[in-house]
């Protein structure tokens, strides 16, 4: 399976070039990019790890993708993800958020069900890789 | 320059390259006549930076012959007193480089030894990698550089600050260049005692310090950017004020005029605004030799002699 | 061209003597009023009958849609009428359009009952579009002071938040109509929405008329529609959602539709703009008090928004459901197969998006709108739109809308999940692309033809939809061209 989060997640994946552009756009609109990465990719999980905080005030994505690489070499088999933050009136949320590592293996997720009254089924998600303890599931 | 400007003769139609295009292209000129217009003197400092100017644009024309060339090495040392005009010469530098294509974005982020070493065990690292974040695709401008090595006490994590530069310095040629700047004979010291740092240097500039004349000229044109002018008295009082200022302790050159002139404004305030009659242009514009005499440093001229 | 000017006042004897005088005269028209800040702004085209003076018109609509009636009466004289009188204050003529004219009338803020829909659409257009001395009105442009905006709700979630419950960013929300509109068994039906939302869309939707009917009850759909969204969930990591149409005969029966909904754990509902202004306020209600998206269909509003002379501009209505609170307006396409110039179809989107409105007159804006710290909401390009369009899609309407695709995902020729890549694909292309700097408007079709040589589904769909265009002139357009001449 291949998970689809994140903007581009139905393309190939993305070079580092592509990355960098990507990058770059963030930074001309004058939000600030932050990476983040888990080993439970649930669609209900909102808070992966922060690997460092939002980098303010930067002009130029050579030194955000140092920092994704340096992310890479540390959980070389996690989800990693790149957030760009716009901190305008109406919006000091997410712009952009799309992932840049993906494990090799990506089991994916079942869907638990439990059969109530009047044909009402209860339905929960489950990630295969979380059976096993952080740190070891991919 | 422009007597580079001939194809070598040879057999065949060998391919000719326009470096007369290539500058007006990179429309570097505008930035050399800025740094003309804007900086009086300095002569030597100038004319290197023409050489790196004229150097970087064979380079580029050797790539586009398909000649070799690595990323060349473009950390900088500008050595020289202060108020010589190293951050303003460091600025029109990130501008040049970038034209050429050398660095991507052209801006500068100047720090000190506190902006990049911290204090606790595991604080430099991160200080020092945010700031070499913040000046990727620019110059960052290292100024009194030598205060990241302290000898004396063998704990201190200036070394650690040094040693992620130069890993940056080495592996991140496309992405920045460093500019260490600071007083001549300290750099020196600093350079012998971290030859990795030296030997990664490229150029070295000297600023010479300013000659009376010049610093008079730099006084001219601060004067007319604030819209002020001097009366002929003023004139010949500043003149004598730099002659003595030279002598005395902490004189930066452009800066201490800077500093005097800030200071003659203000006594033309409080002497015109004491005076409370009405004024004229003239007395707004005018700078007169009693806002510049009454200077300490005249004062101490009288007391020691 | 401006008309201005005050006629000279009657004397008080002559003002409230019985009988019949002219609106104008009864100081419905006041040509040097200057609108005060709290004042609510209307602004109508009034085609008046042969003969009718357009101040006097302009000043009829003024009074119908406030405190006049066709004759004097002195029970005025027991109120502050000068203040409850609406004023009209400026009428000019439509440029290019002669015999019609733009009239614009000032209201005080205490005609209006405060977060109530239903009330002021009660006075604005309740009695005065069937008034005889004009052959035809309609209601151009509203402007709300913020004193008015903040005793409204608003959208319950409202595009940022909503993207981060859905943990979406960057790009436009694509959906589905299922098709056919009516027929499908529940069963049948679910496996539309599956098939579309593993492939790669984000909503699927009811149509308007999907209800209760004898081939689909409401509860076998629920049912299965939330099997499918939850199957799909599970194969893509994804959050998904189809709007649940709780459109019903009662409130009663919407309430315990969307009850329904909420205990399947549908994350957004959908109601019909037929069910009435009331009856959306109270959905909102419910919307925001249970985490809920609230999807609105603009059905019927082609009745009254479509013909310029007569009727409700499509931006006053997008104005109302703004203030009304929903989170979803289908605000038209552009290049789809339904109405909409593509000036005044921005000016909705505008309407809905931007947290502040500045005059626009070439998008149909007449007036400055403060929202006031109000949600914005998410409009929704639905009919007739396919992956070819997606360049032109993404230019005219921006990243904060939902691309709705139904025959372009249904009808592709491999199968509803591969539509649904198809989409997905070039939409993700053409942002990438985008924000790469590239020009998408003339490089569109090449970034498509690259994406597809990926992704066979898009090529097929590229393929099938090559030529599908809908070039019909629009019938509501800006009456402001711009014209560069003019500036220079």
């Amino acid at each position: 399976m291949r998970l689809t989060q994140g903007t581009f997640s139905f393309l190939p994946d993305l070079t580092d070039e592509q990355i960098t552009a990507q990058i770059e756009y963030c930074l001309k609109q004058g939000w600030a990019v932050s990476i983040e990465y888990t080993d439970d990719p649930h669609p209900r999980n909102t808070y992966w790890e922060m690997f460092g905080i939002p980098m303010f005030d930067l002009r130029d994505a050579a030194g955000i993708l140092k920092e994704i690489n340096a992310c890479r070499a540390t959980f070389p088999r996690h989800y990693i993800k790149v957030n760009a933050f716009d901190a305008t009136r109406g919006v000091e949320s997410l712009r952009l958020s799309f992932i840049v590592q993906r494990p090799e293996n990506e089991p994916g997720f079942g869907l638990v069900r439990e059969e109530g009254p009047g044909r009402q089924v209860r339905y929960t998600v489950r990630s295969y890789a979380t059976e096993r303890p952080e740190g070891e599931r991919y | 320059m422009h007597a580079i400007n001939e194809s070598t003769p040879s057999s065949g139609e060998p391919p000719t390259f326009d470096l007369e295009a290539a500058f007006k292209g990179s429309r570097v000129g505008e930035v050399l006549e800025e740094l003309d217009r804007e900086l009086v003197g300095l002569a030597p400092v100038k004319a290197r930076v023409r050489d790196i100017c004229a150097l970087l644009l064979i380079d580029t024309l050797r790539k586009q012959a398909g000649l070799s060339t690595d990323t060349p090495s473009l950390h900088m040392s500008f050595t020289g007193n202060p108020g010589t005009g190293k951050t303003t010469v460091a600025l029109r530098m990130a501008e040049i480089l970038h034209r050429l294509g050398y660095v991507r974005k052209g801006h500068l982020v100047a720090v000190t030894r506190d902006d990049l070493v911290g204090q606790y065990i595991g604080h430099t690292a991160p200080k020092t990698r945010e700031v070499l974040k913040r000046a990727m695709g620019g110059v960052l401008f290292i100024d009194e550089a030598y205060y990241l090595y302290r000898p004396e006490n063998e704990r201190d994590y200036g070394q650690e600050a040094i040693e992620i530069l130069l890993q940056e310095m080495e592996n991140s040629r496309q992405d920045l260049v460093v500019v260490l700047a600071g007083y001549k004979d300290r750099m020196e010291r600093f350079f012998q005692s971290n030859p990795g740092m030296s030997s990664r240097i490229a150029h070295h500039i000297d600023f010479p310090d300013y000659t009376d004349e010049e610093l008079f000229e730099i006084a001219e044109l601060m004067l007319k950017q604030m819209q002020y002018r001097l009366s002929d008295e003023a004139a010949a009082a500043l003149r004598e004020y730099i002659a003595l200022r030279r002598s005395q302790p902490h004189f930066a050159n452009a800066r201490s005029v800077r500093n005097a002139l800030d200071r003659a404004r203000l006594r033309q305030a409080s002497r015109l605004f004491e005076r409370g009659a009405t004024l004229t242009r003239d007395d707004l514009l005018t700078i007169d030799a009693a806002d510049i005499r009454a200077s300490r440093v005249f004062q101490n001229r009288e007391s020691v002699s | 061209m401006k008309q201005t000017g005050t006629r000279a006042p009657l004397s008080t004897e002559e003002r409230y003597k019985a009988g019949v005088l002219k609106y104008a005269d009864m100081g419905y028209w006041d040509g040097d009023y200057e609108p005060k800040d709290t004042d609510i702004l209307a602004l109508f085209r009034i085609t008046p009958q042969e003969n009718v003076d357009p101040i006097e018109a302009a000043a009829a609509v003024a009074g119908e849609s406030s405190t006049a009636t066709w004759t004097v009466v002195w029970t005025d004289r027991l109120t502050a009428c000068e203040r409850y009188r609406a004023k009209a204050y400026r009428v000019e003529p439509v440029p290019g359009s002669p015999g019609q004219y733009f009239a614009y009338i000032a209201y005080d803020l205490d005609l209006f009952e405060p977060g109530s829909i239903a009330n002021l659409t009660a006075s604005i257009i309740g009695n005065v579009f069937g008034f005889k001395p004009l052959k035809a009105l309609r209601l151009e442009d509203m402007r709300f002071p913020v004193a008015y905006v903040k005793t409204f709700q608003g959208p319950p979630t409202g595009i940022v938040v909503e993207r981060e419950r859905l943990d979406k960013f960057g790009r436009p929300l694509l959906g589905a109509t299922v098709k056919p509109k009516l027929g499908l068994s529940g069963r049948n039906y679910g496996r539309v929405v599956y098939e579309a939302l593993r492939g790669g869309l984000d909503f699927t939707k009811d149509d308007e008329n999907i209800n209760s009917q004898p081939f689909m009850h409401w509860r076998d759909r629920f049912l299965y529609c939330m099997e499918a969204v939850n199957r799909a969930q599970a194969a893509t990591g994804e959050i998904k959602g189809h709007y649940l149409n709780v459109t019903a005969a009662t409130m009663e029966e919407m309430y315990e539709r969307a009850e329904f909904a909420k205990e399947l754990g549908s994350v957004i509902v959908m109601i019909d703009l037929v069910i009435g202004y009331t009856a959306i306020q109270s959905m909102s209600k419910w919307a925001r008090k249970n985490d809920m998206l609230l999807h609105l269909h603009r059905a019927g509003h082609g009745t009254y928004t479509r013909q310029k002379t007569h009727g409700i501009s499509f931006r006053v209505i997008a104005k109302w459901m703004r203030l009304a609170g929903v989170d979803h307006l289908h605000a038209g396409t552009v290049v789809g197969k339904l109405e909409g110039d593509p000036n005044t179809v921005q000016g909705y989107y505008n309407v809905l998006r931007e947290p502040h409105n500045a005059v626009d007159l070439p998008r149909g804006i007449f007036f400055e709108q403060d929202w006031g710290g109000l949600r914005n909401v998410m409009p929704v390009a639905s009919g007739g739109i396919h992956a070819g369009q997606m360049h032109q899609l993404l230019t005219y309407l921006g990243e904060d809308c939902v691309l709705q695709f139904g025959g372009g995902t249904i009808g592709h020729p491999d199968g509803i999940a591969a539509g649904a890549t198809a989409n997905r694909v070039a939409l993700e292309a053409m942002v990438l692309a985008r924000n790469e700097g590239r020009d998408i408007w003339n490089e569109g079709p090449d970034i498509l033809a690259k994406a597809a040589r990926t992704c066979p589904p898009l090529q097929a769909a590229l393929d099938t939809w090559r030529d599908v265009t809908f070039d019909y002139a629009s019938t509501d357009t800006p009456d402001f061209v711009p014209t560069p001449t003019e500036a220079a």
